[in-house]
């Protein structure tokens, strides 16, 4: 089975992986950043009070999250031109990752946020705390700790999910491994090494993850 | 030339149907399968086996440290190479079981370790085999830790049956693409592809969400 696995080809081929792994790792860390800060106004529109910001956030956030990556993907890589905008196949999956995963880290603050008992607030309030003060020095230090394993675990799930812009020939780590094999016929080697990457990304991330969440347990004994 | 392309979508909307259909099958007989193996693996992965249970942590950590499109191509391209043909459409359905097992296992996993220990203790102490303590007593006390992420899984898994396009399997997504390449009205094409996977899985977000509800402590 793996008796005739070729590394000599790997090793020709690893400058392209290594830039691929690079483009992965640029694509997933803009990504986050912006899926963030969408998410964060996400959030406080959906828990707003005021009616004309709360039912958009909703639509938002339930579209995105019934409906597949890969057709939001499509959804913007097909329907961008027809609007007159072009941009490049980069930011195109830069935007569809961003949108994406906003909906999601939306609903992991959200979560973060209503954790935080209501008497928390009532104490902020009847201390003379105005709705910023309780937001920084009560609610988002309790909210951070419930909330940073789930966003690490949904940084997974963007590096992940980061593969399927190959589709929209992104040229990233999948997208190498697709190269190669289109170039050399060889999709073991291409596709298990592409795989061997992304576990490695995997591992970094989950123990940032658990140790996150071994703090929090040990945050909470106080 | 809107109007046009929108008489056009309506015309061939039939084709549409078909991909959903399509889309329905693999997303039927792909959760029924990943239920049985999550489950099975899930069981193993919390039994007193060392080897099985190591085994499975290796099997899971592969396939939640890859993203679905590699797992869908090492399927589709590696197996020919070791001599297993497959169609796209069996290559689909092994690839979504091979995803959707490893995921659900972890989720029965979590759910069974939620069971106290006295629970298994009060098991043997009653005469119970291994097998009748898994399906009297510890099976239907952890299925409430696990029905909630049970269904959000499913949800997850309807939404990635959309990646085994990429082999060609004439789904919902494929056929979007397909019919891109004739009609160049992205947003609209695509609106409708995204509307139809909607009417599937938002149902079942809301029952997730009713679940996590009702079966929250």
């Amino acid at each position: 089975m793996l008796a005739d696995f070729n590394f000599r080809i790997i090793f020709e081929y690893l400058p392209l992986f290594l830039t691929g792994l690079r483009s992965t790792f640029l694509i997933s860390i803009v990504s986050i950043i912006l899926a963030l800060v969408t998410g964060t106004i996400a959030c406080a529109g959906r828990i707003s009070s005021i009616k004309l910001l709360k039912y958009p956030a909703i639509a938002y956030i339930e579209i995105i999250r019934s409906t597949p990556l890969l057709v939001q993907i499509y959804f913007l890589y097909f329907g961008l031109p027809t609007l007159g905008i072009r941009v490049p196949e980069i930011q195109t999956g830069i935007i569809a990752l961003m949108l994406n995963s906003g909906a999601y880290i939306a609903e992991i603050i959200r979560a973060g946020i209503t954790s935080v008992d209501d008497g928390q607030i009532e104490a902020g309030v009847s201390s003379g705390l105005n709705y910023f003060q309780r937001m920084r020095f009560i609610i988002l230090p309790q909210a951070l700790g419930v909330t940073v394993p789930p966003l690490l675990g949904q940084s997974i799930v963007l590096v992940k999910d980061s593969a399927l812009l190959s589709l929209i020939s992104v040229m990233e780590l999948t997208r190498c491994g697709q190269t190669m094999t289109s170039e050399r016929f060889m999709p073991t080697e291409a596709f298990l090494t592409v795989a061997f990457f992304y576990m490695c990304i995997y591992f970094c991330l989950k123990s940032l993850a658990d140790w996150s969440q071994k703090k929090l347990i040990f945050r909470e004994a106080y | 030339m809107m109007a046009f392309y929108f008489s056009r979508i309506v015309e061939i909307f039939p084709f549409f149907l078909k991909g959903l259909w399509m889309t329905t099958q693999i997303a039927f007989i792909s959760l029924f399968t990943c239920t049985i193996l999550g489950f099975i693996f899930g069981i193993l992965r919390s039994g007193k086996n060392i080897i099985l249970k190591r085994l499975v942590g290796v099997y899971v950590a592969f396939v939640r440290g890859t993203p679905f499109v590699v797992q869908v191509f090492i399927v589709f391209f590696i197996l020919p190479e070791w001599g297993i043909q497959l169609k796209a459409f069996q290559a689909a359905l092994l690839a979504m079981a091979i995803m959707g097992s490893a995921f659900i296992c972890e989720i029965v996993a979590g759910g069974i370790s939620a069971i106290s220990k006295g629970q298994w203790e009060a098991g043997t102490a009653s005469g119970l085999t291994l097998i009748q303590q898994l399906r009297l007593v510890v099976i239907p006390q952890a299925m409430k830790v696990i029905l909630p992420p049970l269904v959000g899984q499913y949800v997850l898994l309807i939404k990635d049956t959309s990646v085994v396009s990429v082999i060609g399997v004439m789904e919902l997504t494929r056929v979007g693409w397909v019919t891109v390449m004739r009609i160049p009205e992205g947003l609209m094409v695509f609106s409708l592809v995204g509307a139809l996977y909607f009417v599937i899985s938002y149902p079942l977000i809301l029952l997730s969400n009713y679940l996590e509800r009702r079966m929250a402590v």
